[in-house]
């Protein structure tokens, strides 16, 4: 009996089981691929190499905020404060360089650190107190913003330096190097939340807040930890963008949080708290990022893309609901 | 109900089931965890349609097709985790969704009044314009089951009422139902305590796995009997327990306080013994130990481990030390719901298996299937969402799950409430092997059979404070409800 059990468990294959549990969306990422490849005013550009990575480009700075929402997410929490870390972590970082002088790579680990103290203040607040994140990071989320207008006054801060490019728009061999970072990234989120104590202890907060106190976690650490962690990858998002814009924008990253929370909701993560997978939030930004190019090329009017987006995200939520209330018949 | 068929998808849930309420009677409803009874509830309140079967009121046959459709045929359910809305009065409550007033606007006043009027009636000294939130869950009982009377039900379905309230709580919310049915109202009780159905039920039917399997007089009719009925064979042992001469002192506490619920509070604990901790609800039984198990902050006293002080701030002090703890309240403190059986039981372990980034998964499920079999927990596999089991099965797990650290000193609390016979019997036997094999065991239960069946010693408490010790050859029930009492 108990070897049966085992074996029955050991033989599960993660893979497989991961493919079972995604099928909607792995389905609607197919589908939509498909279609775009095949569809006669759009063969001809989406299966180029050039607009693959082109596609994985721009989804690059919405996986670094999905990666760090979706943990926030399973922690039963959000972090709307992202977007603008974008923003001041964009400024920050492209001033050091045209305003100070100070070397690129001194620029980009201010622009990173700028989301890590944002996040850090975050995590400080919602452990150590019972404020919703909701309202904190709203509340981050202005300050942040508004520190970012009031640093540029509103206007870009330019960089002319040709190296500023490369953590955005440069290439290593034929691959940009954001879509190296994100690789990177993708790696150490699934490392840090299957393979860590910690990736165990954000399920256990996130699943019973309570009963982790009883299980001796330290759940306010984990709490910081996330929201250090979500911080860092919104100032890693900045920067990125900053680099492939010449610029830091005051106003880049607008709306940003959100486009990172369809993400992780459309791969398939209860904003309940306590389950999802980084794998779906990774089929949720394909899903979200193919669309937006899929509609780029077939030239359809940015605010139909809006709409339609919006339902997109709507059928596959929906397709979740009917699976789940399905099973637990 | 007749004959009454539901089935779900790979479950027969009812099969043939048949059951009478006469006026003016309680009549219990008797049958482990999954036997069917929550089922055929929800079929007579309309929240399932069943396939095949009549349900007769009044020697009339009715068709139950929704909420609104058992309302109106008189019959009130009250749940057994409430649902009053805690932001709102009493008399809100009590009217809610059919508030007094002329067109949009509410009689509050009115509304007030007639609430007071109809708890005044059933001489429950609740003030109608009171939040809910600020009653204890007795008396929100009480303001659910005045309002399933404004109903002027005739049949009112009570599902485990008395699993959370105090002795003295009890006794008047079976006195409230004594007025009911001398007023002809028809009760359904749902209970697992045995001792309850002498005191209050007049009949009892008994289901098993979906099944009918009869329908007794309680008065004609012995525990064995319904327990044999039940679990469908014969528990020779419901309790296991040997006996035997007690070690050396492993625990002792001196001088535990919190400040509030818990006041000078001294005991010790012995090598190889279970001690019983009896008392009322709100006598600082579960305080005492979260003091012990490091979760209460600035708790005060003294803790010696094997004669040497120790101090305990967090949980995880406490299983350094070889203390765990079962929580009481297996869905709030326990229960990781959505997650597998296999997380749920390794949580407090991961250090054996996870170091750094690498995983030892045969580990893990080697570890999971160790404490699944020593505790027989009953689960098709290791990823079943913990959620799914049924309350014994849960509890299991639970257990299972501190008994993974190793521990030499166990306190459980409450390990049986909202667990079924069967599995009840079966956490006794292993309770009893436990102590047999050195650990030692604290154990904290409202039920008294429980406490003076399988502890060496009773500690009472009384307001914070220990009122007692009994041993096992002199304790009683008597005895420990003269102390807890005081």
């Amino acid at each position: 009996m108990a070897q049966e059990a085992t074996k029955k468990a050991g033989s599960t294959n993660k893979v497989v089981v991961f493919l079972k549990e995604n099928m909607g969306i792995i389905g609607a990422l197919l589908v939509l691929c498909v279609f775009l490849a095949v569809f006669p005013a759009t063969s001809g550009s989406f299966l180029t190499s050039k607009n693959i990575f082109n596609v994985l480009r721009q989804i690059s700075t919405n996986m670094f905020l999905a990666c760090g929402m979706t943990m926030v997410i399973i922690l039963g929490g959000i972090d709307l404060s992202v977007g603008s870390i974008i923003a001041l972590a964009g400024v920050l970082a492209a001033g050091c360089v045209s305003r100070y002088n100070l070397p690129i790579a001194v620029a980009l680990i201010v622009g990173v650190l700028i989301g890590l103290v944002i996040g850090v203040f975050n995590g400080f607040v919602i452990s150590s107190t019972t404020i919703p994140p909701f309202i904190v990071t709203l509340a981050t989320m202005n300050i942040a913003r508004g520190l970012a207008k009031v640093y540029t006054g509103g206007s870009p801060v330019r960089v002319v330096t040709k190296e500023w490019q490369f953590v955005g728009a440069g290439y290593v061999g034929f691959v940009p190097v954001p879509v190296i970072l994100m690789i990177i990234v993708l790696i150490i989120t699934a490392l840090i939340m299957n393979k860590t104590k910690m990736g165990r202890h954000i399920y256990a907060v996130g699943g019973n807040a309570q009963a982790a106190v009883f299980s001796g976690i330290k759940v306010a650490r984990v709490k910081f930890f996330v929201h250090a962690f979500s911080g860092v990858m919104a100032g890693l998002a900045g920067i990125v963008l900053a680099s492939r814009m010449y610029s830091g924008q005051p106003t880049a990253g607008e709306g940003a949080e959100m486009d990172a929370i369809a993400a992780v909701v459309v791969g398939g993560t209860s904003m309940a708290g306590g389950s999802g997978k980084i794998g779906g939030t990774i089929i949720g930004a394909l899903i979200i990022g193919i669309l937006n190019n899929g509609l780029n090329l077939l030239n359809v009017n940015s605010f139909w893309q809006d709409v339609v987006k919006g339902i997109v995200i709507l059928l596959a939520v929906f397709i979740d609901y009917v699976k789940n209330t399905k099973s637990k018949e | 109900m007749e004959h009454i068929h539901k089935r779900f998808p790979g479950v027969y849930a009812l099969n043939d089931v048949n059951y009478e309420l006469r006026a003016g009677e309680v009549h219990a409803l008797l049958g482990e965890n999954g036997a069917g009874k929550s089922t055929l509830i929800k079929v007579l309140g309309g929240i399932y349609h069943p396939e095949e079967g009549e349900i007769y009121i009044d020697g009339k046959k009715v068709a139950i097709n929704g909420v609104r459709d058992a309302q109106d045929n008189g019959i009130a359910i009250i749940h057994q985790e409430l649902v009053l809305v805690p932001h709102m009065t009493v008399a809100e409550n009590i009217f809610l969704g059919r508030e007094h007033g002329s067109g949009i606007l509410i009689n509050r006043k009115k509304m007030t009044e007639e609430a007071q009027a109809l708890l005044d009636a059933q001489e429950i000294n609740i003030d109608a314009g009171v939040l809910i939130k600020d009653l204890t869950i007795a008396q929100q009982q009480m303001v659910e089951i005045v309002k399933a009377i404004s109903y002027n039900s005739k049949i009112l379905v009570m599902d485990e009422p008395t699993s959370s309230i105090s002795d003295k709580e009890v006794a008047f919310l079976f006195q409230t139902m004594r007025k009911l049915t001398d007023k002809g109202v028809g009760i359904v009780y749902i209970s697992h305590k045995m001792s309850e159905l002498e005191e209050i039920c007049d009949r009892v039917t008994i289901m098993r796995d979906g099944q009918y399997v009869g329908t007794k007089v309680v008065k004609e009719t012995t525990k064995d009997d319904l327990i044999a009925m039940m679990v469908g064979r014969e528990l020779t042992n419901y309790y296991t327990r040997d006996y035997q001469e007690a070690g050396e002192t492993l625990l002792k506490c001196e001088h535990i306080s919190d400040g509030k619920m818990v006041q000078d509070a001294s005991f010790e604990l012995n090598k190889g013994e279970i001690i019983g901790f009896a008392g009322l609800v709100g006598a600082g039984r579960s305080e005492t130990m979260k003091c012990i198990f490091g979760l209460t902050k600035g708790a005060k006293g003294d803790v010696y481990v094997k004669g040497k002080k120790v101090n305990v701030n967090s949980p995880i002090d406490a299983l350094k030390h070889g203390i765990a703890l079962v929580p009481e309240d297996r869905k709030l403190e326990g229960l990781y719901h959505v997650q597998s059986v296999r997380f749920n039981s390794t949580i407090e372990v991961l250090g054996e298996f996870i170091h750094g980034i690498s995983v030892d998964g045969k580990k893990e499920v080697d570890i999971t299937q160790k404490y699944i079999d020593m505790m027989s927990t009953k689960t098709p596999t290791q990823e079943q969402t913990i959620g799914n089991l049924s309350g014994g099965n849960q509890q299991k797990v639970m257990i299972g799950r501190w008994l993974a650290t190793n521990p030499e000193i166990l306190i459980l609390d409450e390990p049986t409430r909202g667990v079924d016979v069967g599995a009840k019997s079966e956490i006794y036997a292993i309770m009893n092997q436990l102590v047999k094999e050195g650990m030692s065991i604290i154990m904290i239960s409202s039920e008294l059979p429980e406490i003076i069946n399988m502890s060496d010693r009773v500690y009472v408490m009384a307001e914070g404070h220990v009122a007692g010790c009994l041993d096992h050859t002199e304790v009683t029930q008597e005895a420990i409800m003269q102390l807890a009492a005081n």
